[in-house]
Protein backbone atom coordinates (compact mmCIF):
# COMPACT_ATOMS: atom_id res chain seq x y z
CA UNK A 1 0.00 0.00 0.00
CA UNK A 2 1.54 3.43 -1.27
CA UNK A 3 -1.06 5.52 -1.18
CA UNK A 4 -3.16 7.60 1.09
CA UNK A 5 -5.71 6.54 3.29
CA UNK A 6 -8.98 6.77 1.57
CA UNK A 7 -12.59 5.46 3.73
CA UNK A 8 -13.10 2.91 0.70
CA UNK A 9 -12.86 -0.52 2.26
CA UNK A 10 -9.23 -1.43 1.09
CA UNK A 11 -7.87 -5.40 1.19
CA UNK A 12 -4.10 -6.72 1.80
CA UNK A 13 -1.65 -6.15 4.24
CA UNK A 14 0.23 -2.71 5.05
CA UNK A 15 -3.02 -0.71 4.57
CA UNK A 16 -3.93 2.37 6.26
CA UNK A 17 -6.35 0.79 8.39
CA UNK A 18 -3.91 -2.25 9.79
CA UNK A 19 -1.26 0.42 9.97
CA UNK A 20 -3.23 3.03 12.42
CA UNK A 21 -5.64 -0.04 13.79
CA UNK A 22 -2.40 -1.32 15.30
CA UNK A 23 -1.96 1.61 17.15
CA UNK A 24 -4.95 1.54 18.52
CA UNK A 25 -4.70 -1.88 19.66
CA UNK A 26 -1.57 0.14 21.90
CA UNK A 27 -4.12 2.09 23.82
CA UNK A 28 -4.48 2.94 27.29
CA UNK A 29 -0.78 0.79 27.51
CA UNK A 30 2.95 1.64 28.15
CA UNK A 31 5.26 0.76 25.42
CA UNK A 32 8.73 0.53 27.17
CA UNK A 33 12.66 0.99 26.29
CA UNK A 34 14.65 -2.19 26.36
CA UNK A 35 18.04 -2.82 25.23
CA UNK A 36 18.23 -6.91 25.64
CA UNK A 37 16.26 -9.61 26.10
CA UNK A 38 16.06 -10.08 29.99
CA UNK A 39 14.78 -6.68 30.13
CA UNK A 40 12.19 -7.17 27.40
CA UNK A 41 11.20 -10.13 29.43
CA UNK A 42 11.01 -7.93 32.89
CA UNK A 43 8.62 -5.19 30.49
CA UNK A 44 6.38 -7.92 29.48
CA UNK A 45 6.26 -9.13 33.07
CA UNK A 46 5.35 -6.19 34.13
CA UNK A 47 2.45 -5.80 31.57
CA UNK A 48 4.14 -3.77 28.57
CA UNK A 49 1.81 -3.39 25.43
CA UNK A 50 5.01 -3.51 23.69
CA UNK A 51 8.63 -3.16 23.80
CA UNK A 52 11.22 -0.58 22.13
CA UNK A 53 13.98 -2.00 21.31
CA UNK A 54 17.27 -0.07 21.29
CA UNK A 55 21.05 -0.36 21.60
CA UNK A 56 21.36 2.45 24.30
CA UNK A 57 18.66 3.69 26.09
CA UNK A 58 18.40 8.17 25.42
CA UNK A 59 20.11 8.92 28.52
CA UNK A 60 22.97 6.80 27.51
CA UNK A 61 23.22 8.26 24.27
CA UNK A 62 22.90 12.01 26.17
CA UNK A 63 26.07 10.76 28.19
CA UNK A 64 27.64 8.84 25.60
CA UNK A 65 27.32 11.44 23.14
CA UNK A 66 28.34 10.45 19.43
CA UNK A 67 25.97 9.47 16.56
CA UNK A 68 23.01 6.99 17.25
CA UNK A 69 21.98 4.92 15.15
CA UNK A 70 19.53 1.87 14.41
CA UNK A 71 20.10 -0.93 16.64
CA UNK A 72 22.59 -4.16 15.72
CA UNK A 73 20.00 -6.74 13.90
CA UNK A 74 21.09 -9.34 16.35
CA UNK A 75 19.77 -7.51 19.28
CA UNK A 76 16.45 -6.78 17.73
CA UNK A 77 16.30 -10.49 16.88
CA UNK A 78 17.17 -11.36 20.42
CA UNK A 79 14.29 -9.14 22.09
CA UNK A 80 11.83 -10.26 19.05
CA UNK A 81 12.75 -13.81 20.21
CA UNK A 82 12.07 -13.17 23.86
CA UNK A 83 8.60 -11.65 24.00
CA UNK A 84 5.38 -12.46 22.49
CA UNK A 85 4.27 -9.19 22.75
CA UNK A 86 4.96 -6.44 19.88
CA UNK A 87 8.07 -5.40 19.63
CA UNK A 88 9.01 -1.66 17.74
CA UNK A 89 12.85 -0.07 16.97
CA UNK A 90 13.94 3.21 16.18
CA UNK A 91 15.39 4.09 12.89
CA UNK A 92 17.43 7.92 12.17
CA UNK A 93 14.98 10.30 10.87
CA UNK A 94 15.31 10.18 7.02
CA UNK A 95 17.21 7.44 7.16
CA UNK A 96 14.57 4.90 5.02
CA UNK A 97 16.96 2.45 4.41
CA UNK A 98 17.40 1.60 8.50
CA UNK A 99 13.73 0.95 7.87
CA UNK A 100 13.92 -1.08 5.33
CA UNK A 101 16.38 -3.39 7.73
CA UNK A 102 13.64 -2.50 10.43
CA UNK A 103 10.65 -4.07 8.12
CA UNK A 104 12.99 -7.18 6.76
CA UNK A 105 13.58 -8.13 10.55
CA UNK A 106 9.90 -8.28 11.13
CA UNK A 107 9.30 -5.57 13.80
CA UNK A 108 5.86 -4.30 14.44
CA UNK A 109 6.43 -0.51 14.31
CA UNK A 110 9.62 1.73 13.17
CA UNK A 111 9.75 4.57 15.65
CA UNK A 112 11.45 7.39 13.40
CA UNK A 113 13.40 8.70 15.94
CA UNK A 114 15.22 12.66 17.02
CA UNK A 115 16.75 10.24 19.83
CA UNK A 116 19.19 8.98 17.07
CA UNK A 117 21.16 11.22 14.91
CA UNK A 118 18.99 12.97 12.13
CA UNK A 119 19.95 11.13 8.65
CA UNK A 120 18.96 13.80 6.61
CA UNK A 121 18.46 17.58 8.03
CA UNK A 122 15.38 17.91 4.90
CA UNK A 123 13.27 14.69 4.39
CA UNK A 124 11.93 12.47 6.70
CA UNK A 125 11.02 9.10 5.57
CA UNK A 126 8.19 8.87 2.89
CA UNK A 127 6.13 5.86 5.26
CA UNK A 128 3.82 5.48 2.51
CA UNK A 129 6.41 3.34 0.64
CA UNK A 130 6.23 0.62 3.45
CA UNK A 131 4.17 -2.47 5.31
CA UNK A 132 5.38 -2.05 8.73
CA UNK A 133 3.91 1.29 10.21
CA UNK A 134 5.58 4.45 11.73
CA UNK A 135 5.63 6.42 15.00
CA UNK A 136 6.90 9.83 14.88
CA UNK A 137 7.33 12.37 17.24
CA UNK A 138 5.94 16.23 17.42
CA UNK A 139 5.88 19.01 19.77
CA UNK A 140 3.29 20.49 18.16
CA UNK A 141 0.29 20.27 15.99
CA UNK A 142 1.87 21.56 12.40
CA UNK A 143 4.36 18.95 13.22
CA UNK A 144 2.35 16.33 13.98
CA UNK A 145 0.15 16.79 10.76
CA UNK A 146 3.35 16.69 8.45
CA UNK A 147 4.26 13.59 9.72
CA UNK A 148 0.47 12.09 9.29
CA UNK A 149 1.15 13.56 5.71
CA UNK A 150 4.41 11.57 5.09
CA UNK A 151 2.41 8.65 6.09
CA UNK A 152 2.77 8.06 10.18
CA UNK A 153 -0.24 5.66 11.56
CA UNK A 154 1.00 7.22 15.15
CA UNK A 155 1.96 10.16 16.83
CA UNK A 156 4.29 10.88 20.23
CA UNK A 157 4.88 13.73 21.86
CA UNK A 158 8.76 14.46 21.87
CA UNK A 159 9.27 15.44 25.24
CA UNK A 160 12.94 15.51 25.86
CA UNK A 161 14.30 11.56 26.22
CA UNK A 162 16.65 10.63 28.49
CA UNK A 163 15.83 13.48 31.16
CA UNK A 164 13.25 11.97 33.60
CA UNK A 165 11.96 15.77 33.55
CA UNK A 166 8.46 15.48 32.52
CA UNK A 167 8.30 19.07 31.91
CA UNK A 168 8.69 19.20 27.68
CA UNK A 169 6.34 16.27 27.52
CA UNK A 170 3.22 17.97 28.96
CA UNK A 171 4.37 21.31 26.86
CA UNK A 172 4.42 19.17 23.82
CA UNK A 173 1.12 17.30 24.68
CA UNK A 174 -0.74 20.69 26.15
CA UNK A 175 -0.18 21.94 22.83
CA UNK A 176 -1.05 19.48 20.35
CA UNK A 177 -4.81 19.34 22.59
CA UNK A 178 -4.89 22.90 22.46
CA UNK A 179 -3.91 23.58 18.74
CA UNK A 180 -6.65 20.84 18.06
CA UNK A 181 -9.34 22.65 20.38
CA UNK A 182 -8.87 25.80 18.64
CA UNK A 183 -9.26 24.24 15.24
CA UNK A 184 -12.59 22.92 16.08
CA UNK A 185 -13.62 26.68 17.22
CA UNK A 186 -13.11 28.20 13.71
CA UNK A 187 -14.99 29.43 11.25
CA UNK A 188 -14.98 27.19 8.01
CA UNK A 189 -13.36 29.90 5.98
CA UNK A 190 -10.46 30.73 8.79
CA UNK A 191 -9.39 27.14 8.11
CA UNK A 192 -7.45 28.01 5.13
CA UNK A 193 -4.96 30.52 7.17
CA UNK A 194 -5.05 27.84 9.42
CA UNK A 195 -3.59 25.35 7.31
CA UNK A 196 -0.89 27.91 5.66
CA UNK A 197 -0.01 28.36 9.51
CA UNK A 198 0.19 24.96 10.20
CA UNK A 199 2.06 24.12 7.12
CA UNK A 200 -0.39 21.05 6.69
CA UNK A 201 -2.89 19.66 3.67
CA UNK A 202 -5.91 22.27 4.65
CA UNK A 203 -8.12 18.78 3.98
CA UNK A 204 -6.01 17.21 7.16
CA UNK A 205 -7.08 20.28 8.94
CA UNK A 206 -10.26 20.52 7.93
CA UNK A 207 -10.90 16.87 9.43
CA UNK A 208 -9.56 18.16 12.50
CA UNK A 209 -11.32 20.74 13.22
CA UNK A 210 -14.39 18.12 12.29
CA UNK A 211 -13.71 15.59 14.50
CA UNK A 212 -11.34 17.42 17.28
CA UNK A 213 -9.00 14.35 17.28
CA UNK A 214 -6.19 13.70 15.36
CA UNK A 215 -6.57 10.67 12.86
CA UNK A 216 -4.40 8.63 14.21
CA UNK A 217 -3.92 7.48 18.18
CA UNK A 218 -1.40 10.14 20.28
CA UNK A 219 0.77 8.40 23.14
CA UNK A 220 3.18 10.72 24.84
CA UNK A 221 6.93 10.63 25.34
CA UNK A 222 9.98 12.06 26.77
CA UNK A 223 11.02 12.49 30.02
CA UNK A 224 7.79 9.72 31.90
CA UNK A 225 9.65 8.84 34.91
CA UNK A 226 7.17 8.17 37.59
CA UNK A 227 3.37 6.66 37.94
CA UNK A 228 2.26 10.33 38.46
CA UNK A 229 3.95 11.20 34.94
CA UNK A 230 2.24 8.73 33.50
CA UNK A 231 -1.12 9.66 34.81
CA UNK A 232 -0.60 13.33 34.23
CA UNK A 233 -0.07 12.94 30.91
CA UNK A 234 -3.02 10.54 30.13
CA UNK A 235 -5.47 12.99 32.37
CA UNK A 236 -3.68 15.79 29.57
CA UNK A 237 -4.96 13.61 26.76
CA UNK A 238 -2.47 11.49 26.16
CA UNK A 239 -3.49 7.56 24.59
CA UNK A 240 -0.90 5.77 26.36
CA UNK A 241 2.55 6.37 27.48
CA UNK A 242 6.42 5.54 26.15
CA UNK A 243 8.76 5.03 28.87
CA UNK A 244 12.36 5.38 27.89
CA UNK A 245 15.15 5.49 30.18
CA UNK A 246 12.59 5.86 33.27
CA UNK A 247 12.17 2.02 34.20
CA UNK A 248 15.42 0.34 33.37
CA UNK A 249 17.60 3.58 34.59
CA UNK A 250 15.50 3.44 38.18
CA UNK A 251 16.29 1.11 41.25
CA UNK A 252 13.97 -1.66 40.89
CA UNK A 253 12.94 -1.54 37.30
CA UNK A 254 10.51 -4.64 37.33
CA UNK A 255 8.38 -2.66 40.21
CA UNK A 256 8.38 0.25 38.61
CA UNK A 257 7.38 -1.28 35.37
CA UNK A 258 4.61 -2.54 36.71
CA UNK A 259 3.82 0.94 38.91
CA UNK A 260 3.29 2.63 35.72
CA UNK A 261 1.40 0.01 34.01
CA UNK A 262 -1.29 0.27 36.65
CA UNK A 263 -0.99 4.04 36.92
CA UNK A 264 -1.65 4.58 32.89
CA UNK A 265 -4.61 2.37 32.80
CA UNK A 266 -5.95 3.60 36.82
CA UNK A 267 -4.56 7.48 35.54
CA UNK A 268 -7.89 9.38 37.04
CA UNK A 269 -7.84 7.46 40.06
CA UNK A 270 -5.61 9.06 43.17
CA UNK A 271 -6.02 5.65 45.16
CA UNK A 272 -4.91 3.35 43.13
CA UNK A 273 -2.31 6.18 41.96
CA UNK A 274 -1.63 6.51 45.53
CA UNK A 275 -0.72 2.52 46.37
CA UNK A 276 0.87 2.28 43.07
CA UNK A 277 3.62 5.01 43.98
CA UNK A 278 4.85 3.52 47.33
CA UNK A 279 8.63 2.23 47.63
CA UNK A 280 9.37 2.29 44.10
CA UNK A 281 13.13 3.04 45.52
CA UNK A 282 14.70 5.46 43.35
CA UNK A 283 13.76 7.33 40.01
CA UNK A 284 16.40 7.70 37.45
CA UNK A 285 18.11 10.79 38.54
CA UNK A 286 17.28 13.05 35.76
CA UNK A 287 18.33 16.32 34.24
CA UNK A 288 16.81 19.70 33.71
CA UNK A 289 15.75 20.33 30.40
CA UNK A 290 16.80 24.00 31.33
CA UNK A 291 20.61 22.64 32.38
CA UNK A 292 21.16 21.22 28.61
CA UNK A 293 22.28 23.44 26.35
CA UNK A 294 19.81 23.83 23.67
CA UNK A 295 21.82 22.55 20.71
CA UNK A 296 21.52 19.52 23.02
CA UNK A 297 18.24 18.87 23.17
CA UNK A 298 16.72 16.48 20.82
CA UNK A 299 12.99 17.76 21.22
CA UNK A 300 14.45 20.76 18.30
CA UNK A 301 15.47 17.10 15.82
CA UNK A 302 12.89 17.12 12.99
CA UNK A 303 10.19 19.81 12.04
CA UNK B 1 -21.34 8.20 16.37
CA UNK B 2 -25.00 8.81 16.58
CA UNK B 3 -26.64 6.08 18.67
CA UNK B 4 -28.93 3.47 16.56
CA UNK B 5 -31.85 1.68 17.11
CA UNK B 6 -31.02 -2.39 18.12
CA UNK B 7 -32.04 -3.66 14.51
CA UNK B 8 -34.69 -6.92 14.80
CA UNK B 9 -33.67 -8.55 11.19
CA UNK B 10 -30.07 -9.14 12.47
CA UNK B 11 -31.66 -11.41 15.44
CA UNK B 12 -29.32 -14.29 15.42
CA UNK B 13 -31.16 -17.70 14.09
CA UNK B 14 -33.30 -19.53 16.39
CA UNK B 15 -33.63 -16.02 18.61
CA UNK B 16 -37.17 -14.80 19.02
CA UNK B 17 -37.01 -11.58 16.91
CA UNK B 18 -39.49 -9.28 18.59
CA UNK B 19 -37.46 -6.91 20.71
CA UNK B 20 -37.67 -7.52 24.57
CA UNK B 21 -38.09 -3.82 26.14
CA UNK B 22 -35.95 -1.98 28.23
CA UNK B 23 -32.65 -0.39 28.97
CA UNK B 24 -29.40 -2.74 28.83
CA UNK B 25 -26.11 -1.70 30.41
CA UNK B 26 -23.28 -3.22 28.39
CA UNK B 27 -19.82 -2.77 29.81
CA UNK B 28 -16.15 -2.84 27.85
CA UNK B 29 -13.55 -4.10 29.58
CA UNK B 30 -11.54 -0.97 30.14
CA UNK B 31 -8.32 -2.18 31.30
CA UNK B 32 -6.07 -1.52 28.08
CA UNK B 33 -7.18 -1.68 24.35
CA UNK B 34 -9.24 0.09 21.63
CA UNK B 35 -11.95 0.66 24.56
CA UNK B 36 -13.69 3.92 22.64
CA UNK B 37 -14.12 1.97 19.75
CA UNK B 38 -16.35 -0.72 21.21
CA UNK B 39 -17.99 1.92 23.47
CA UNK B 40 -19.30 3.66 20.27
CA UNK B 41 -20.12 0.51 18.83
CA UNK B 42 -22.66 -0.62 21.39
CA UNK B 43 -24.00 2.81 22.18
CA UNK B 44 -27.63 3.04 21.02
CA UNK B 45 -31.20 4.97 22.19
CA UNK B 46 -31.81 2.33 24.66
CA UNK B 47 -28.08 1.14 25.06
CA UNK B 48 -26.14 2.14 28.08
CA UNK B 49 -21.99 1.56 27.43
CA UNK B 50 -20.05 1.49 30.59
CA UNK B 51 -16.33 2.01 30.63
CA UNK B 52 -15.40 -1.35 33.38
CA UNK B 53 -12.12 -1.48 35.17
CA UNK B 54 -13.07 -2.04 39.12
CA UNK B 55 -15.68 -4.83 40.18
CA UNK B 56 -18.53 -2.43 41.42
CA UNK B 57 -18.79 -1.51 37.36
CA UNK B 58 -18.85 -4.81 36.29
CA UNK B 59 -22.01 -5.79 38.85
CA UNK B 60 -23.62 -2.96 36.88
CA UNK B 61 -23.47 -4.36 33.48
CA UNK B 62 -26.11 -6.92 31.95
CA UNK B 63 -23.33 -7.59 29.24
CA UNK B 64 -19.52 -7.22 28.65
CA UNK B 65 -16.92 -6.51 25.76
CA UNK B 66 -13.89 -7.68 26.19
CA UNK B 67 -11.82 -5.23 23.33
CA UNK B 68 -9.11 -5.52 21.47
CA UNK B 69 -5.80 -4.73 22.81
CA UNK B 70 -2.45 -6.78 24.44
CA UNK B 71 -4.13 -10.02 26.01
CA UNK B 72 -1.29 -10.26 27.83
CA UNK B 73 -1.01 -6.91 29.48
CA UNK B 74 -5.26 -7.12 29.86
CA UNK B 75 -4.77 -10.93 32.01
CA UNK B 76 -1.83 -8.69 34.01
CA UNK B 77 -4.32 -5.84 35.38
CA UNK B 78 -7.14 -8.31 35.42
CA UNK B 79 -5.60 -10.36 37.78
CA UNK B 80 -4.09 -7.34 39.85
CA UNK B 81 -7.28 -5.70 40.16
CA UNK B 82 -9.52 -8.31 40.84
CA UNK B 83 -11.85 -8.90 37.90
CA UNK B 84 -10.46 -12.23 36.69
CA UNK B 85 -12.94 -14.37 39.06
CA UNK B 86 -15.64 -12.06 38.81
CA UNK B 87 -15.95 -11.96 35.48
CA UNK B 88 -15.15 -15.67 35.28
CA UNK B 89 -18.19 -15.83 37.60
CA UNK B 90 -20.05 -13.75 35.91
CA UNK B 91 -19.61 -15.52 32.44
CA UNK B 92 -20.61 -19.23 34.37
CA UNK B 93 -23.79 -17.21 35.44
CA UNK B 94 -24.65 -16.50 31.73
CA UNK B 95 -23.43 -12.78 31.41
CA UNK B 96 -23.08 -12.63 27.43
CA UNK B 97 -19.87 -11.54 26.29
CA UNK B 98 -18.18 -10.28 23.22
CA UNK B 99 -14.63 -10.25 22.71
CA UNK B 100 -12.60 -9.29 19.57
CA UNK B 101 -8.92 -10.23 18.59
CA UNK B 102 -7.66 -9.74 22.32
CA UNK B 103 -11.14 -10.47 23.42
CA UNK B 104 -11.38 -13.83 21.76
CA UNK B 105 -8.18 -14.62 23.52
CA UNK B 106 -9.32 -14.03 26.19
CA UNK B 107 -12.79 -15.95 26.52
CA UNK B 108 -10.54 -19.50 25.17
CA UNK B 109 -10.42 -21.88 27.47
CA UNK B 110 -6.93 -22.77 25.99
CA UNK B 111 -4.40 -20.57 24.40
CA UNK B 112 -1.58 -21.69 22.37
CA UNK B 113 1.93 -19.46 22.17
CA UNK B 114 0.69 -17.06 25.37
CA UNK B 115 2.81 -16.69 28.24
CA UNK B 116 2.91 -19.27 30.90
CA UNK B 117 1.25 -16.90 33.33
CA UNK B 118 -1.03 -16.08 31.02
CA UNK B 119 -4.80 -16.24 31.98
CA UNK B 120 -8.24 -16.57 30.50
CA UNK B 121 -11.60 -15.95 31.48
CA UNK B 122 -12.37 -18.90 29.37
CA UNK B 123 -16.12 -19.84 28.40
CA UNK B 124 -15.97 -20.93 25.21
CA UNK B 125 -14.46 -24.20 24.57
CA UNK B 126 -12.18 -23.58 21.83
CA UNK B 127 -8.06 -23.64 21.47
CA UNK B 128 -6.96 -20.27 20.13
CA UNK B 129 -3.35 -19.75 18.87
CA UNK B 130 -1.61 -15.83 19.95
CA UNK B 131 -0.79 -13.69 16.62
CA UNK B 132 -1.56 -16.85 14.33
CA UNK B 133 -0.95 -14.67 10.72
CA UNK B 134 2.33 -13.86 11.98
CA UNK B 135 3.27 -10.15 12.99
CA UNK B 136 2.58 -6.66 12.37
CA UNK B 137 3.43 -6.91 8.66
CA UNK B 138 1.47 -9.51 7.81
CA UNK B 139 -1.97 -7.83 9.56
CA UNK B 140 -4.56 -7.77 7.06
CA UNK B 141 -8.11 -6.46 5.65
CA UNK B 142 -10.72 -9.18 3.70
CA UNK B 143 -14.06 -9.73 3.09
CA UNK B 144 -15.55 -12.62 4.44
CA UNK B 145 -19.03 -13.99 5.32
CA UNK B 146 -20.16 -14.07 8.97
CA UNK B 147 -22.87 -16.71 9.58
CA UNK B 148 -26.43 -15.13 11.40
CA UNK B 149 -25.03 -11.70 9.76
CA UNK B 150 -27.40 -11.00 7.08
CA UNK B 151 -26.80 -8.67 4.14
CA UNK B 152 -23.33 -7.93 1.77
CA UNK B 153 -19.67 -9.65 3.18
CA UNK B 154 -18.17 -8.59 6.44
CA UNK B 155 -15.63 -6.41 6.10
CA UNK B 156 -12.65 -7.65 8.33
CA UNK B 157 -9.41 -6.08 9.84
CA UNK B 158 -7.12 -8.49 11.43
CA UNK B 159 -4.10 -6.81 13.26
CA UNK B 160 -1.64 -9.42 14.67
CA UNK B 161 -5.00 -11.58 15.38
CA UNK B 162 -5.38 -14.77 16.73
CA UNK B 163 -6.86 -17.91 14.97
CA UNK B 164 -9.25 -20.75 16.18
CA UNK B 165 -7.07 -24.19 16.10
CA UNK B 166 -9.96 -26.14 16.92
CA UNK B 167 -13.43 -26.01 18.87
CA UNK B 168 -15.63 -28.42 21.37
CA UNK B 169 -19.13 -29.86 20.26
CA UNK B 170 -20.83 -27.08 21.42
CA UNK B 171 -19.42 -24.61 19.42
CA UNK B 172 -20.46 -22.97 16.43
CA UNK B 173 -18.09 -21.76 13.49
CA UNK B 174 -19.82 -18.34 12.29
CA UNK B 175 -16.93 -17.15 9.60
CA UNK B 176 -13.88 -18.58 8.05
CA UNK B 177 -11.12 -16.75 6.67
CA UNK B 178 -11.54 -16.88 2.46
CA UNK B 179 -8.59 -17.62 0.54
CA UNK B 180 -5.08 -16.66 0.83
CA UNK B 181 -2.46 -18.74 2.78
CA UNK B 182 -4.59 -19.25 6.01
CA UNK B 183 -8.03 -20.14 4.02
CA UNK B 184 -10.22 -21.97 5.96
CA UNK B 185 -9.42 -20.80 9.81
CA UNK B 186 -11.91 -20.02 12.23
CA UNK B 187 -11.79 -16.62 12.79
CA UNK B 188 -15.45 -16.21 14.54
CA UNK B 189 -17.21 -18.43 16.97
CA UNK B 190 -20.22 -18.29 19.36
CA UNK B 191 -20.65 -20.44 22.40
CA UNK B 192 -24.48 -19.68 23.73
CA UNK B 193 -24.10 -16.35 25.38
CA UNK B 194 -20.44 -15.69 24.20
CA UNK B 195 -19.29 -14.43 21.20
CA UNK B 196 -15.63 -14.32 19.61
CA UNK B 197 -14.13 -12.70 16.56
CA UNK B 198 -10.30 -12.61 15.36
CA UNK B 199 -10.91 -9.61 13.62
CA UNK B 200 -12.01 -5.86 14.60
CA UNK B 201 -15.66 -5.06 13.75
CA UNK B 202 -14.95 -1.49 15.91
CA UNK B 203 -12.57 -0.10 13.79
CA UNK B 204 -14.72 -0.28 10.41
CA UNK B 205 -18.14 1.58 11.05
CA UNK B 206 -20.19 -1.63 10.74
CA UNK B 207 -21.82 -2.73 13.46
CA UNK B 208 -23.75 -5.54 12.25
CA UNK B 209 -21.70 -7.60 14.39
CA UNK B 210 -22.02 -5.68 17.55
CA UNK B 211 -25.55 -5.37 16.69
CA UNK B 212 -26.11 -9.22 16.69
CA UNK B 213 -24.39 -9.40 20.08
CA UNK B 214 -26.86 -6.48 21.56
CA UNK B 215 -29.47 -8.57 20.40
CA UNK B 216 -28.31 -11.83 21.94
CA UNK B 217 -27.94 -10.32 25.45
CA UNK B 218 -31.46 -9.02 24.90
CA UNK B 219 -32.46 -12.92 24.05
CA UNK B 220 -30.37 -14.00 27.56
CA UNK B 221 -32.39 -11.45 30.03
Amino acid sequence: MTTEPTTENATGTGTARVKRGMAEMLKGGVIMDVVTAEQAKIAEDAGAVAVMALERVPADIRAQGGVARMSDPDLIDGIIGAVSIPVMAKARIGHFVEAQVLQSLGVDYVDESEVLTPADYANHIDKWQFTVPFVCGATNLGEALRRITEGAAMIRSKGEAGTGDVSNATTHMRKIRAEIRQLTAMAPDELFVAAKELQAPYELVAEIARTGKLPVVLFTAGGIATPADAAMMMQLGAEGVFVGSGIFKSGDPAKRAAAIVKATTFHDDPDVLAKVSRGLGEAMVGINVDDIPEPHRLAERGW
Amino acid sequence: MTPRVTSTRLAPAGVDSAPATGRLTIGVLALQGDVREHLRAVAADDVTALAVRRPAELAQVDALVVPGGESTTMSNLAVAFELLEPIRARIAAGMPVYGSCAGMIMLAETVLDGRLDQRSFGGIDMVVRRNAFGRQVDSFETSLSVSGIAGEPFHAVFIRAPWVESVGPGVEVLARVEGGPADGRIVAVRQGNLLATAFHPELTGDLRVHRFFVDLVRAAR
